[in-house]
């Protein structure tokens, strides 16, 4: 009874929720004389009279998913997105490993304020700083390249990261590291063999979440990169793939599920991980 | 006390070690690459935007002269601005009061262990996961002015009509159904919708986190004391969970009122500019027109409702804590 009242709640929300990523799979698809049919049943696969099919598979075709691999530059922007996430994965994990550490160990006053301010930071929405830092771009002479993004981004990973950070770091009991200054190893010496190793599934989870975080961002991406061939996906497929008023709507579904599942199946794997960090930091 | 054993180590070096297993000394020398780097992206900008808001800049100089709060003044008086600032209030308000009441039921639920969680938990999280900029492509298509399908599933249920009554569409009836982002307060619906879409999943995760939290023992004394169903809910799990609760309401109303992708995508603003929100409106100013210093000062007025939010928020994390 008390089963089947979770599936009677949980069910209609995951339905509503993941509602869109359904539709676009059922479009990205479809032939067009059966998308653009009036009388087709939109839910499911149709034939040319409009006529609903179980068969799905014999009234489905693969054109318009090849067509966005061979004929637009979605490969491009994959593969820009892929290149800008790296490399600020890269230089996050540099600057928020130590700083997330010490915060972790600095007890008593400003280290519980650093942690704080650092956290507030990643409050400040890019939305306010778009405008200063598409200036700032233009003056260093990198508007419309890869290395804009790739040096602005830090700007939201690193507080994002460091807190996460901290929040791990923190559940790291302190005997361990002093047990191996007692057997003679220097602190960063400690950090190194010992902290960082056991936080392993925490480092992971923040290096998943900065990712995303790239992979997800609109606004800079959109004003400081113009060219074809220097988008990445959250900014190419919205500018680029819908020309005027002309959409190619089963192309674009594609476009927009490809990266989807990945994310959220990584998300999924780690959101114990990313809980734990996440309250650990700010609430403990 | 480890450095006893590099007796080799030349003198200078030995002190340089010596420093760095100082606590007071190796923590900031920690802290202080992430730090700087922070300020210099983060703040600088920031200041920077207070400047310009100040100054009658425009696009291709990063300097204007100075005209004191003309800016703000000015925006406050155009229409256009004012009604982007009503919409600004109401998505972010619209969409948090479904987003809360979303993540209060479905967090209760996705506590408890079922067959296929791992499933049911993946659908969930998606809106989450998935880049804003595409998911709002997807929704695009669901709106779609000749075949959305949410024109087509109710014109099947004949609930057309209901529709257009709702939302005061003129014209509009079961042959003709409405665009959805063509009139004002249905494009303004969609907007709300997606966006508590969006941030839900968020929430729900942050809820779950809040329930997670509450001891065993306190479950167990309000088994004891006899609190079941609603009244261990108001008296028991509501006052443990209304901190973090706050926290996740907190943090959708920064990623509502400050995102840009939903409305751009949806919308671009229309039509007439009646969805335009304060972030895409700065845009349209600042960058499209060109007028750095007049878009500075629109995206400025964000600023003291983010403020308000973040105070608020480190007030509640505090209390946050279960002892």
């Amino acid at each position: 009874m008390r089963k089947a009242g979770t599936y009677l709640v949980v069910g209609p929300f995951a339905i509503v929720l993941a509602f869109p990523f359904y539709w676009a799979l059922t479009t990205m698809f479809k032939r067009d004389r059966d998308l653009y049919n009036t009388k087709s049943i939109p839910y499911v696969y149709n034939d040319n009279g409009g006529h609903a099919h179980w068969d799905f598979w014999n009234y489905m075709t693969f054109h318009h998913v090849s067509f966005l691999f061979k004929h637009t530059e979605y490969p491009t922007w994959v593969e820009n997105t892929l290149i800008v996430g790296v490399a600020v994965v890269a230089i996050t994990l540099v600057l928020a490993l130590p700083a997330g550490y010490a915060l972790a160990r600095l007890s008593g006053g400003w280290g519980q304020s650093m942690g704080v301010a650092i956290f507030l930071v990643y409050l400040v929405p890019p939305t306010l700083l778009f405008l200063p830092l598409s200036r700032l771009i233009t003056e260093l002479d990198l508007k419309d390249t890869l290395w804009s993004l790739i040096l602005v981004y830090p700007s939201f990973t690193i507080p994002f990261a460091t807190w996460l950070l901290m929040g791990f770091f923190k559940t790291i009991p302190q005997e361990l590291e002093d047990a191996a200054l007692v057997d003679g190893c220097s602190r960063l010496r400690a950090l190194r063999r010992i902290v960082f190793p056991i936080s392993l599934p925490g480092i992971l989870t923040v290096v998943i979440f900065s990712f995303s975080l790239c992979v997800n961002e609109f606004i800079y991406a959109f004003t400081f990169t113009s060219s074809t061939a220097h988008r990445t996906i959250s900014a190419g497929v919205p500018n680029e793939l819908i020309r005027g008023d002309v959409f190619f709507w089963q192309s674009l579904m594609a476009a927009v599920l490809i990266p989807s599942i990945p994310l959220a199946l990584l998300y999924n794997s780690f959101l114990d991980r990313f809980i734990k960090g996440f309250t650990g930091g700010a609430f403990r | 006390m480890a450095v006893a054993a590099g007796g080799v180590v030349a003198p200078r070096r030995r002190r340089w070690r010596n420093l760095l297993e100082e606590r007071r000394f190796l923590a900031p020398v920690l802290i202080a690459p992430a730090v700087l780097f922070v300020v210099v992206i983060v703040g600088v900008p920031l200041g920077w935007a207070i400047y310009l808001s100040l100054t009658d800049a425009i696009g291709g100089s990063l300097t204007g002269k100075w005209v004191g709060f003309d800016n703000f003044t000015d925006a406050w008086r155009d229409q256009n601005f004012r009604n982007a600032l009503e919409n600004t209030l109401i998505i972010t308000l619209a969409a948090q009061v479904l987003v809360v009441a979303g993540a209060a039921v479905l967090s209760h639920f996705l506590v408890r262990d079922f067959r296929g969680k791992w499933f049911v938990r993946l659908l969930v999280i998606l809106p989450w996961a998935a880049p804003v900029s595409l998911v709002t492509i997807g929704w695009l298509w669901i709106f779609d002015s000749l075949f959305s399908i949410v024109n087509w599933t109710l014109g099947k249920v004949h609930l057309i009509g209901v529709l257009c009554g709702a939302f005061s569409v003129d014209g509009c009836s079961a042959t003709n159904p409405p665009p959805w982002l063509g009139h004002p307060n249905l494009a303004m619906f969609a907007i709300i919708v997606v966006h508590a879409w969006r941030v839900l999943p968020f929430a729900v995760v942050i809820f779950i986190a809040g329930l997670a939290s509450i001891p065993t023992e306190v479950e167990d004394a309000a088994k004891i004391d006899g609190a079941t169903g609603l009244r261990k809910f108001w008296y028991v799990t509501l006052p443990l969970q209304l901190p973090i609760a706050l926290v996740a309401v907190l943090f959708g109303i920064v990623f509502t009122a400050a995102d840009f992708a939903v409305v751009f995508v949806l919308t671009r603003g229309g039509p007439f500019n009646s969805t335009q929100v304060l972030t895409t409106w700065s845009e349209t100013i600042g960058i499209e027109s060109g007028r750095v210093g007049a878009g500075a000062a629109i995206s400025l007025y964000l600023f003291p409702l983010l403020l308000v939010v973040t105070i608020l928020m480190l007030f509640f994390a505090r209390r946050a804590q279960v002892t």
